[in-house]
């Protein structure tokens, strides 16, 4: 497409081109009011003007006669500037007045008529126009009285040249301000397009220009952008989700390899194999529970698991889940305490239990006290190994508080941030057993509450606090913010 | 070790459009005593467990011509009330509520184990079989009454706390057969998800030591790679 016919199909032009249609309609209508308005104070004026000086004539007629008459009009005839007249003989004979010739019949009618004529006193005989009032006095002699109206013609004139002017201005003008305006939508307008171009061959970080003058094309930009970021931070946490699970799931499909290959190689006995077998599938049980909890992550953090929500108690799912621990905790040698206050909640329950479950997980394999048996005993870290595994279930104004606290080396506060972000394990973690993924299944559970993971210093231990609004709408969301 | 008696061998049709599956879980099946029958679609598959009297059914969630849902919908509609179960690559919550609604009796996500899908199958043939619910339990000279709650081995009453009953209880309702530490979690405790560590374990060892523990006869089993099976003695 050419620039121009870029240009005459913008939005910005079209409009112009209709406001110029009907500013100049506007223009036409008040000339034309003007014109006609002006036309007719004048054709009332020459009346007037036409009618007291009849009066003046028929008067001077009827008191002198017909020599006073024609004396008068001689004299008035005279006059610079001066009005027509004629006066005839009952046979249609001029006896005196201005007026040369005249449209035929114009004399043997009375009242007012407009009509050509010729005067007299001009050498080039040109024909006029005029407005005359013919009346008969007595004696059958006729008097025209009239006035030229050449001044109305020249009115008229002057109105219609403004007006042939001033629509030529207002259609240059209408046409150079379209042009003017469309060229500027269309350059910002091309802008967007080129970055949007940049943006779907590949280049996420590339932005919308914005301007200063916050007008309608600048909103859009920076509602665009702000899209854009929101994409951006999307395709960024899909890159890492994809090398995390390559990483998860490529590290122990490695090893389930090398052990196949391995038992291949050495020509072992029956128990050998047996056991090798065995091993893969710990392996791929081990596998498929990553695989489980990274779709669980996933479902989770598109918000695909948003369908079961219901009204519930969360003092009940952190007693049970509880119950469920305490026997293991106390395998561990660790004691695990619950402490609720009733917290009604809406949500989906077992999401929530699951993400407890997690933290509890987290708190008897990592938050064993630091100080193993041979501390002094007086020492205050090493009565920390009495202190319980602590859930708490509670309300906080508008929301809902699930605690895990536990007193062990707890997380670095610079680790911290980086823990409850998407996908990230912890370097410390990741050599530890188990899929590494309860923390980020936690926060995602949380996030599509609405709510968030907060992890916090126990002095010594870690607090873990699912923060869920007690109402979090009607349904779940898919993404809080990033 | 199978307690299926060859008169009564258990009728089971399992349809599954991918043929090593199939053909692996019909060969598995039958070694344990089962007689099974294949379907390849939705649409065979409906046809013959609308015509065949078998005991249960193991369907696929995803087939061709129909899909598993709309085989247990249909068949449901149409007064079969043979139990179903289906499996599927769909694990989520969510997935398995789907499931139970259509009609489905148990749901079990892939990939699973042979054990934990053979356990899930003949407790719920059973379910079919034995409709009236006792109130009293008995395996051995262990009782458990489900009225008043009451727990005695012999002539010694035992103190459960409520969820080792519930454990018990559930155990013994399915006396020989196996309970895999899966549906322990669901069933006695209503949970989905899976966990990371070997609770289930740590609450069978506490059952155990106050039912088995001093006494001369085990009764609570651990079934090596599948689950825990309660029963007198051991063959």
């Amino acid at each position: 497409m050419t620039a121009f016919g870029k240009l005459i199909r913008t939005t910005a032009f079209r409009l112009t081109l209709v406001y110029l249609f009907l500013f100049a309609l506007f223009a036409a209508s008040l000339l034309g009011y003007f014109a006609w308005n002006t036309r007719r104070l004048i054709t009332e004026q020459i009346t007037t003007t036409v009618n007291s000086e009849f009066a003046d004539l028929s008067n001077l007629f009827a008191r002198r006669g017909l020599r006073g008459l024609v004396f008068a009009v001689e004299n008035r005839a005279l006059r610079p500037g001066a009005n027509l007249y004629l006066v005839s003989t009952p046979t249609g004979q001029a006896v005196a007045g201005n007026v040369g010739a005249l449209s035929p019949g114009v004399m043997s009618s009375s009242g007012w008529a407009e009509t050509a004529y010729q005067r007299l006193d001009e050498q080039d005989r040109a024909t006029h126009r005029a407005l005359v009032r013919v009346s008969e006095l007595s004696g059958g002699f006729r008097l025209l009285v009239g006035r030229d109206l050449e001044e109305r013609k020249r009115i008229f004139g002057i109105v219609a040249y403004a007006a042939q002017w001033s629509m030529l201005v207002v259609v240059v003008l209408g046409l150079a301000g379209g042009v003017f305006v469309g060229r500027r939508v269309l350059r910002r307008i091309d802008a967007m397009t080129g970055t949007t171009r940049r943006i779907m061959e590949g280049d996420l970080s590339g932005r919308l220009p914005v301007g200063r003058s916050g007008d309608e094309l600048d909103r859009l930009a920076d509602n665009l952008n702000a899209m854009l970021e929101r994409i951006e931070a999307l395709m960024t946490g899909l890159k890492e989700v994809s090398d995390n699970i390559a990483h998860d799931l490529k590290t122990p499909l490695t090893r389930l390899r090398n052990r196949a290959e391995e038992a291949l190689a050495t020509s072992g006995s029956e128990a050998e194999y047996r056991l090798a077998l065995e091993r893969t599938i710990e392996e791929s049980d081990g596998l498929i529970r990553t695989f489980n909890a990274l779709l669980m992550i996933a479902r989770a953090e598109s918000g695909q698991a948003g369908g079961n929500a219901e009204d519930f108690d969360a003092a009940d799912v952190a007693k049970g889940i509880h119950e469920l621990y305490e026997p293991l905790a106390e395998d561990n040698g660790l004691a695990l305490r619950v402490v609720t206050m009733p917290a009604p909640l809406h949500g989906n329950r077992e999401l929530i239990s699951q993400a407890l479950a997690n933290l509890v997980e987290n708190a008897i394999k990592y938050g064993k006290p630091a100080h193993p048996v041979g501390a002094p005993p007086a020492d205050a870290a090493a009565s920390a190994g009495q202190l319980p595994i602590l859930i708490e279930a509670r309300p906080e104004g508008d929301t809902v508080l699930l605690s895990v606290v536990d007193h062990g080396p707890g997380i670095p506060e610079t680790d911290r941030k980086h823990a409850t972000e998407r996908f990230v394990r912890l370097e410390a973690s990741r050599t530890q057993p188990g899929s590494g993924l309860g923390l980020s299944l936690a926060s995602a559970v949380a996030t599509l509450h609405r709510g968030e993971l907060r992890l916090g210093d126990a002095g010594p231990g870690l607090r873990a606090t699912l923060a869920i609004p007690a109402h979090s709408g009607e349904g779940l969301v898919g993404q809080g913010s990033v | 070790m199978t307690l299926i008696e060859p008169e009564s061998q258990m009728r089971l049709l399992i349809i599954e459009d991918d043929r090593e599956s199939a053909d692996y879980l019909a060969k598995a099946f039958r070694e344990v005593g089962y007689i099974a029958d294949l379907a390849s679609d939705g649409e065979e598959g409906l046809a013959m467990a609308d015509g065949g009297d078998y005991d249960v059914l193991v369907i696929d969630r995803m087939l061709p011509k129909r899909d598993g849902l709309s085989v247990i919908g249909t068949l449901r509609d149409k007064g079969n009330r043979t139990p179903a179960l289906i499996l599927s690559a769909l694990g989520q919550v969510d997935d398995r509520i789907k499931g139970l609604r259509a009609g489905g009796d148990d749901y079990l996500p892939k990939p699973y184990a042979f054990a934990e899908l053979l356990a899930r199958v003949e407790v719920l043939s059973r379910r079919q079989g034995a409709p009236a619910e006792e109130t009293v339990y008995r395996v051995g000279d262990l009782e458990l009454d489900r009225l008043s709650h009451r727990v005695a081995r012999g002539k010694d009453e035992l103190t459960l706390q409520p969820r080792e009953f519930r454990l018990l209880e559930y155990l013994m309702k399915h006396a020989g057969q196996v309970v895999t530490r899966t549906m322990l979690l669901e069933n006695v405790w209503d949970y989905h998800f899976d966990p990371q560590t070997n609770v289930i374990d740590v609450h069978i060892s506490r059952l155990r030591s106050k039912i088995d523990k001093g006494y001369e006869r085990p009764l609570l089993h651990t079934i090596r790679g599948a689950g825990y099976m309660i029963r007198d003695g051991i063959r």
